[in-house]
């Protein structure tokens, strides 16, 4: 049934209305087309500072590293036509609320009468910058990042440095093993993933990392970067004294939220990304709900039921989709007719011949049991539990598993799990602490951080430790 | 052609990767590794292998009743 206004402005605003998407990416994309699919017929238009058109980021780290696919070849598919305007290579610069309108880089402005913000985060680049500038230093975000990498590994360097050992830094050392290459990763925590999925599944992934032959050496930090006369990267100094000759360094230390262009609109946006209710509608500074501004994706900070009503932020591929898809819904539907955005965090990754799939919220867990499988086969599934109730769950190749803990954590079952399970005994069922980093401490990135209640958050700011 | 894989969805069973083994590719016992611009010659093995998957995990574009052509570039303004 179409949605009904007793002012007939709904109506007007779904035929002829201007919507405009800041962040052409994965969200934009399939918030434009959900949009449409929703029967929108008014203006649509798209704003992204990148010049591609909208590419999934997944590969990069992966396929295109491995030179199995080129950089530009990850364009997302259509679902749909869009008939949609694209700005392309040009940055929002600016938000007046007031005037509902977005500033461009350009010089030139777009007036809206809806406003989504996908603008994502950005790869946090080396924070010294001269030493970022040397030939040889790589972030990985961009598709532009990734052919450039990938250029610099077919060259052969003699050895390659990952800093920091999250996600994104394990799936690049991963990617150099395979090709061959020697691989130092330094990582300021006790081992790999341990800030996403605590020391005890880190314990498996460092093991793995050296198994496969990576120099990992955890509890330390990259202190600086030195280059040549010729400005090329020739070494890199270590916290403990050491010195690690290597001709390419890529920085993994996270990413940076892209808010700095809302930075005086009024809007509740900071470092910790921009607020918004359930319904994705943002908050301004006051915490006061906007109608009209929406915000989905890597950018949004949004409260969940199943995790206390805290805001959330996510690096996940699969909540800029599903948050996108509610937010543009929510857009062009009146106030009865809007859906909360109560997607359950689920991230996957593959790396040294592993596939790691996660669901819920592990950072928030403060025990885990393995309930399936085995730690030293590097293949389990293992729960994580919050006072007594299951908060989250991660599989090593045992992907099948997932989604029935899953329902476990969405039905806030018991933790530690009552329920046997077909290959461990229980008394072999014990839970131990999940051993996760002080969360106040600064890492490479959990990819979920909870980030309080507050929808006006302003004051975190991260100041990496270097020489 | 454009395809990608909802990862979260993708459980291994790796039907695609015996219809479609120039787009689809086990990598180790459960990851999958894909094409997701293989060459329009493989265009069959691609619609079957996404048909294929128990999980349908796999979006392949102009498969649902959409228009293939529009790209950014052909509307773009500014």
């Amino acid at each position: 049934m179409p949605p009904v206004s007793v002012d007939g402005s709904l109506e007007k605003l779904r035929r002829e209305g201007h919507i405009v998407i800041v962040g052409a990416s994965l969200a934009g994309l399939r918030a434009a087309e959900t949009l449409r699919d929703e029967g929108f017929t008014g203006t649509l238009t798209l704003v992204g500072d990148e010049p591609h058109d909208p590419y999934d980021r997944p590969p990069l780290s992966k396929q295109v590293l491995l030179g199995r696919v080129p950089a530009d070849h990850t364009g997302l598919p259509r679902r749909r036509a869009l008939d949609a305007r694209w700005r392309l290579g040009v940055a929002a610069t600016g938000l007046d609320l007031a005037a509902k309108r977005v500033h461009l880089a350009d010089g030139d402005s777009l007036e809206y009468d809806r406003l989504l913000i996908t603008t994502g985060v950005r790869a946090r680049p080396w924070p010294h910058e001269l030493e970022a500038d040397l030939d040889g230093v790589f972030v990985l975000r961009t598709s532009d990042d990734a052919a450039q990498l990938h250029r610099r590994l077919n060259a052969g360097p003699s050895r390659v440095l990952v800093i920091g050992a999250g996600f994104t830094g394990s799936e690049i050392a991963s990617a150099c093993r395979e090709r061959g290459l020697d691989v130092t990763v330094v990582e300021r925590g006790s081992a790999p993933l341990v800030g996403a999925l605590g020391g005890v599944v880190g314990e498996v992934a460092a093991k793995l990392q050296r198994e496969h032959g990576v120099d990992l050496r955890c509890g330390v930090m990259v202190t600086g970067l030195e280059g040549d006369s010729a400005g090329r990267l020739r070494c890199a100094h270590l916290s403990d004294g050491s010195t690690v000759e290597v001709e390419v360094a890529v920085v993994g230390l996270g990413a940076t939220r892209n808010t700095e262009w809302l930075a005086s609109s009024g809007l509740g946006a900071g470092p910790r990304g921009i607020a918004c209710d359930a319904g994705c509608r943002a908050f301004d500074v006051r915490g006061i709900v906007t109608d009209d501004v929406f915000v989905a994706g890597d950018v949004a900070r949004s409260p969940h039921p199943l995790f206390g009503y805290q805001f959330l932020s996510l690096e996940h591929w699969g909540n800029a989709i599903a948050q996108a898809e509610v937010a543009a819904h929510n857009m062009v539907s009146s106030s009865t007719e809007r859906r909360p955005h109560v997607w359950t965090p689920s991230f996957w990754s593959a790396q040294f011949g592993v596939n790691i799939k996660s669901v819920g919220v592990p950072p928030m867990a403060d025990e885990i049991i393995v309930t399936q499988g085995s730690l030293d086969e590097r293949c389990f599934t293992a729960a994580y539990g919050y006072q007594g109730r299951i908060i989250a769950a991660v599989t090593f190749d045992q992907a099948k598993w997932l989604e029935f803990y899953q329902r476990q954590i969405e039905q806030a079952a018991p933790f530690p799990p009552e329920f046997t399970t077909v290959d461990r005994r229980p008394e072999g069922m014990r839970p131990v602490p999940a051993d996760f980093p002080d969360p106040s401490l600064p890492s490479h990135g959990p990819t979920v951080t909870l980030s309080g209640h507050s929808p006006s958050d302003r004051r975190i700011s991260f100041t990496p430790l270097h020489a | 052609m454009r395809l990608v894989v909802d990862l979260n969805r993708c459980q291994g069973y790796a039907q695609c990767a015996f219809l479609a083994p120039e787009a689809f590719t086990m990598h180790g016992d459960e990851a999958l590794m894909y094409d997701p611009q293989p060459d329009d010659a493989q265009r069959e093995h691609v619609l079957r292998a996404a048909q294929a998957c128990p999980v349908k995990a796999i979006t392949v574009e102009g498969t649902d009743g959409a228009l293939i052509a529009e790209r950014a570039g052909a509307s773009r303004v500014g």
